[in-house]
């Protein structure tokens, strides 16, 4: 909101520089983004005559015209406004000027003709903060050769923008801000009470109200103003408005915005002679009903939308967001109904949010408007369009349909305790202080007991209704950062659980292990699962902002897949994906949210990289993370290759996920045009193997013996098989077994290979004899040629 | 005598110039059994003392014993110099130079939003804090209502809600914010509670520099008896100080969330320029870092707990605008590009 402190000052004494004043607002949360100081740099800028205006010999979009500074004598300045124009009183900037901005003006040559100054436009002046289309066209009566400034009377002022919170209906008005203000620098403050005169005609023989639905309006209230002549607002009016960041339109539609600004009670000005039997009938829509809106939208009205009809039913306008064009006020108005009502704040939000339209009058009614201070606003109206209409006649009284006293309504009062208010706040104040912070801003406070007051919560603030919102004014007013500060301590030890320890541990090693960890949307495009051979099934976004992403992801493979993508086509090396994140599986039966689990996935995509290397990888990861009794089944899953992947199983054969390579076809569709090893995890699954406290195993103090044995084994049989006969037949004294050596060639037969792997044997209690290490062996070779027909490599 | 006592001496001169200008060590040791075989002249000369007399004997002998000792002498000093520059020119020859890196191996890195995450999450840890975490996926209860935000409130229009397509309409959203984690944290854990919640949430906004649809925030929630406004406002500057560093404070200015009371946003020192004014801080001296308040009792009568006995703090603050503030990021969106340049400087 912008704020000119010169508004301000209408109701508050304010003093101080704008840097004083800035911290102030930031201390009471009314957040400065912005500020603009007005006037400042018009010294030398005077009203000149423009005396004639002619083309430029080489130019096309510059003129040349001669101005009168007072003098008498034309000077020459060029100058590139279409509305320039001979006979105008204009301000010019003349040479050694500094204008708003630091811009000097200075003599200078443009084509070949000399400029002696510059014609300005409002907001060159800074007058205006948004970019005029022309020069500034001044008032015919002026003195020529005068400061611009003086005949404008144009006031220093300073404009602030304030972000103004959700929860501060009082606020969106300047004069609830200076109240602010003056409460926290401990000023005096009021609201002039409008003076005005009404005549004899009742307001009841000149307009009908008609309400429908109390609780979607609970106060509605009509003025009717006749012998009105439209036209253009007095300058002040004017002036603040545009400060305001509003348009000058009318002197009716502006004393209806100014009145808003100033008091925060939005309103709306009808054209009487066109509102049909002079009725106005609140209700709500019933569907198929549309308006052609104020600024020219023929608007669709959703069901159930609050709308102000005439006297045929016709729709007139959107309650409390914004008029409809059929009885807009225009150039030959001459009696004006003047609307001021509160409305419910859910049922504006509602029809604002179906209507994607956002007003200034429905950002305040969302927030509640002050139910007491509407007649106040209509007077106001009534008072600022007399100043340009002083021969208008305001009708005798107001209709005022007012339901708030039946209306769901806030607490009026609230007890507050003393204690209470230092127990949440940390401070040590007293009944009086309590009572000192908060009655500046409107809050009567009663103490009705030591310690307890009674607090009269203001109708301008229906955000507090509880003792802890008159809390919070407390602090503001007592200021945040006099609180004292103080460390309180955990009576816990802080720590992460052993699941999250895993976690980071097992991101740490493959980290180790020359990985690098992707975040990858979990919003997916539609056809993304699909190319990546999975199920289309997820649960899919109701409002999504992209297509693109508008599902959430039951799998890492696309979103790996496009991030390996990516680097490839950037011929970026090393690209070895791990990614931790959420999956969301469709609810299982009779759940409502998603099967939301937590998964490692990893994505090899360096040049030699395949399921070897997945499996590799996987391998290290049992090794590192110490991971109990895990076992690999083939598997076909979608998405991966269907002859090179298996399942991930744990002791209780529970699956724990997959490890192996992406379908090549997977790999083509996303434009990858080699083998990617993968591998996913079920986190909570995989880590609740980890061996929380391994017990340690003794280890044997006399030598050990060595021996390799290769065995040609069926293909059918895996590798992990031969080496649980191994290590079952060796017992005891075997320390180790490893596969050294796969070999596929001469002494194999088709459909088999060559297996050699390395074992260590050793007692705990003696060194191995030759013939204990000959029997071990053979009791090896007899057990594998045995169980899985294989017979030893000769 | 005289002769052969002679002869020794030329001998010992002869031999001993031989063992010390020997080339090798190879060279020395065919030198040494040129000297001291058993046919070499000194070895002749040794077995031919058997047939002297007692004197001649006692005199030659002692004269080959010193000779020989002689020998050994310039051999054993011979071998010495050899196999020192032996060792010399094998060093010499195994000379490195070490700036010839191949085929190091290269560790990856961890997401530089996750080592924000961790950073974030010690801090805490070091104040006795656990560490909660919760679905992403959430129903309207605990993203809203649970934390007094009633059903229609115009206050949800602040809070960009993507919607999924379960339950009833708009009863399950995507979690615009961790504070739903706090809420089921108090519904099954008996004060007093010290837990952060950081963790993916989503927000229905366009993506640009500074803000992502998918983003990260961690927030903090304590509920114990006697806390106050003085210790959310302590508890802040103990972060930021062990955070960011010494010295950096934060401000508090009354701002408004549904979910707490007496309400505030944090702005921390800035820490470019010590709080002097730069760029960096729009020449305010200050960073707007996130939001915090007391809890309100409203959320305290929604998971059963007595605002009476228990009262509480919570604040909240994206990680991405941590690592952006730390590692100087000029465009969120580069965070899940996932360019592997850009991960591995981290």
């Amino acid at each position: 909101m912008l704020v000119p402190l010169s508004w301000l000052r209408d109701f508050t004494p304010l003093e101080g520089d704008t840097k004083f004043l800035t911290d102030t607002f930031n201390e009471l949360g009314l957040v400065v983004d912005g500020v603009q100081e007005i006037g400042g740099g018009l010294d030398g800028v005077v009203v000149a005559r423009v005396l004639e205006v002619r083309a430029h010999p080489d130019a096309d979009k510059v003129r040349l015209a001669d101005v009168d500074l007072g003098d008498g004598q034309p000077l020459q300045i060029a100058c590139g406004a279409a509305n320039l124009a001979a006979g105008q009183l204009v301000p010019v900037a003349t040479i050694g000027t500094v204008l708003p901005g630091d811009f000097e003006i200075a003599r200078r040559k443009l084509r070949g003709e000399w400029s002696n100054g510059m014609i300005c436009s409002a907001d060159e002046l800074g007058l205006a903060s948004e970019r005029a289309s022309g020069i500034m066209v001044l008032p015919n009566d002026l003195t020529v050769g005068a400061s611009f400034s003086e005949a404008m009377k144009i006031e220093r002022d300073v404009v602030f923008d304030l972000d103004i919170e959700g929860n501060r209906p009082d606020a969106m008005c300047i004069a609830g801000i200076a109240r602010d203000l003056a409460g926290k620098l401990k000023l005096p403050f009021s609201i002039p009470e409008p003076q005005i005169n009404e005549s004899d005609t009742l307001v009841e023989d000149l307009a009908t109200l008609v309400v429908e639905d109390s609780v979607l309006c609970p106060r509605f209230t009509i003025r009717v103003i006749t012998g009105v002549h439209i036209g253009p607002s007095p300058e002040l009016i004017a002036r603040r408005l545009t400060l305001a960041g509003m348009r000058p339109i009318n002197n009716v539609v502006d004393a209806s915005n100014y009145v808003m600004l100033e008091l925060g009670q939005p309103s709306h000005p009808f054209d009487l002679d066109r509102v049909a039997k002079n009725t106005l009938r609140i209700r709500k829509t019933t569907g198929n009903e549309s308006i052609e809106t104020l600024d020219g939208s023929e608007r669709a009205l959703p069901a159930d939308a609050g709308v102000v009809c005439d006297g045929d039913d016709k729709v007139t306008s959107v309650a409390g967001i914004m008029g409809g064009a059929i009885s807009e006020i225009g150039p030959d108005t001459t009696s004006v109904l003047s609307e001021a009502a509160m409305w419910d704040p859910y049922a504006i939000n509602k029809t604002s949010r179906q209507l994607a339209l956002r007003t200034e009058a429905s950002a305040r009614f969302e927030k509640r408007i002050d139910r007491e201070g509407i007649l106040r606003a209509q007077s106001r109206i009534a008072e600022i369009l007399l100043l340009s209409n002083p021969t208008a006649k305001i009708a005798r009284g107001v209709i005022d349909h007012n339901a708030t006293q039946t209306w769901p309504s806030n607490a009026e009062r609230v007890r507050v305790r003393t204690a209470r208010v230092n127990a949440v706040l940390g401070t040590d104040l007293t009944d009086e202080q309590v009572a000192q912070y908060i009655e500046p801003i409107g809050f009567v406070v009663n103490l009705i007991e030591p310690g307890v007051s009674e607090v009269l919560i203001p109708s301008f603030r229906s955000d507090s209704e509880r003792e802890i919102d008159v809390i919070e004014e407390i602090a503001r007013m007592y200021g945040y950062d006099n609180i004292a500060r103080r460390v309180s301590t955990s009576p816990h030890v802080g720590g992460l659980s052993p699941y999250q320890h895993n976690r980071r541990a097992i991101e740490d090693l493959l980290t180790g292990l020359g990985l690098t960890e992707a975040w990858t949307s979990p919003l997916l495009s539609p056809g993304d699962l699909e190319r990546a051979g999975l199920p289309e099934d997820a649960v899919m976004l109701t409002n999504p902002l992209l297509r693109e992403e508008s599902k959430l992801r039951t799998s890492f493979l696309p979103g790996l897949l496009k991030a390996v993508a990516f680097n490839l086509t950037r011929r970026n090396q090393g690209v070895r994906f791990f990614e931790v994140g959420r999956s969301f599986g469709l609810p299982s039966e009779g759940a409502l949210l998603p099967d939301e689990r937590e998964y490692l996935a990893v994505a090899l995509a360096n040049e030699d990289d395949d399921a070897r290397s997945a499996s590799r990888l996987w391998s290290a990861v049992i090794d590192g993370m110490k991971l109990r009794g895990t076992s690999l089944q083939p598997l076909t899953l979608d998405g991966l290759h269907p002859t090179r992947t298996a399942a991930i199983h744990g002791p209780d054969n529970q699956l724990i996920g997959h490890v192996g390579e992406v379908d090549p076809t997977v790999c083509g569709r996303f434009e990858i045009n080699r083998r990617v090893g993968w591998l996913q995890l079920d986190l909570a699954a995989a880590l609740a193997l980890v061996e929380e406290s391994p017990q340690m195993k003794p280890v044997s103090r006399y030598p050990a013996a060595e021996f390799d044995l290769a065995f040609i084994v069926d293909n059918a049989v895996s590798a992990a098989a031969v080496e649980d006969t191994l290590r079952a037949s060796a017992g005891d004294i075997l320390e180790s077994v490893k596969l050294f050596d796969v070999f596929r060639g001469a002494q194999s037969n088709e459909g088999a290979r060559s297996l050699a792997y390395a074992l260590r044997v050793a007692a705990l209690d003696h060194t191995l004899s030759e013939s204990e290490v000959t029997d071990v062996r053979a009791r090896a070779i007899a057990a594998v040629e045995a169980t899985h027909g294989a017979s030893l490599r000769s | 005598m005289s002769d052969t006592i002679s002869d020794l001496e030329s001998l010992a001169q002869r031999h001993t110039s031989e063992l010390s200008a020997a080339t090798s060590l190879d060279d020395l040791r065919d030198r040494e059994a040129a000297a001291f075989s058993k046919d070499s002249e000194l070895g002749q000369i040794g077995k031919s003392l058997g047939s002297l007399d007692v004197d001649m004997k006692k005199t030659v002998g002692a004269k080959v014993n010193a000779v020989r000792q002689q020998l050994q002498q310039a051999a054993a000093a011979r071998r010495v110099e050899l196999e020192a520059s032996a060792r010399l020119a094998q060093l010499e020859a195994e000379r490195l130079d070490l700036t010839e890196v191949l085929g190091a191996p290269t560790p990856g890195t961890i997401h530089v939003v996750k080592q924000t995450q961790r950073a974030l999450e010690d801090v805490f840890i070091g104040m006795g804090f656990s560490i909660a975490e919760g679905p992403e996926v959430e129903t309207d209860w605990y993203n809203f209502e649970a934390l007094n935000f009633p059903p229609g409130h115009p206050a949800r229009s602040s809070w960009d809600t993507f919607h999924v397509e379960l339950g009833e309409p708009e009863s399950v959203v995507l979690r615009t914010h961790t504070s739903p984690v706090q809420v089921r944290t108090m519904e099954t854990h008996e004060p007093p509670i010290y837990v952060v919640s950081p963790g993916q949430t989503y927000r229905r906004e366009t993506a640009d520099a500074r803000h992502m649809a998918v983003f990260h925030q961690i927030e903090g929630l304590v509920v114990d008896k006697g806390i106050t406004f003085g210790d959310l406002a302590g508890c802040i500057d103990t972060f930021t100080q062990a955070y960011f560093g010494p010295g950096i404070t934060a401000r508090l200015r009354p701002g408004f969330f549904p979910f707490t009371e007496p309400s505030a946003e944090f702005e921390v020192v800035c820490f470019f320029c010590n709080g002097d004014g730069c760029r960096t801080c729009s020449h305010t001296g200050w960073i707007e870092l996130g939001g915090c308040g007391m809890v309100d009792p409203n959320v305290f009568k929604a998971v059963g707990i007595d605002p009476e006995e228990y009262t509480g703090f919570a604040f909240g603050f994206g990680i991405e605008r941590c690592a952006q503030l730390r590692h100087n990021l000029d465009d969120m969106r580069i965070l899940s590009d996932n360019d592997i340049r850009f991960l591995s400087q981290f």
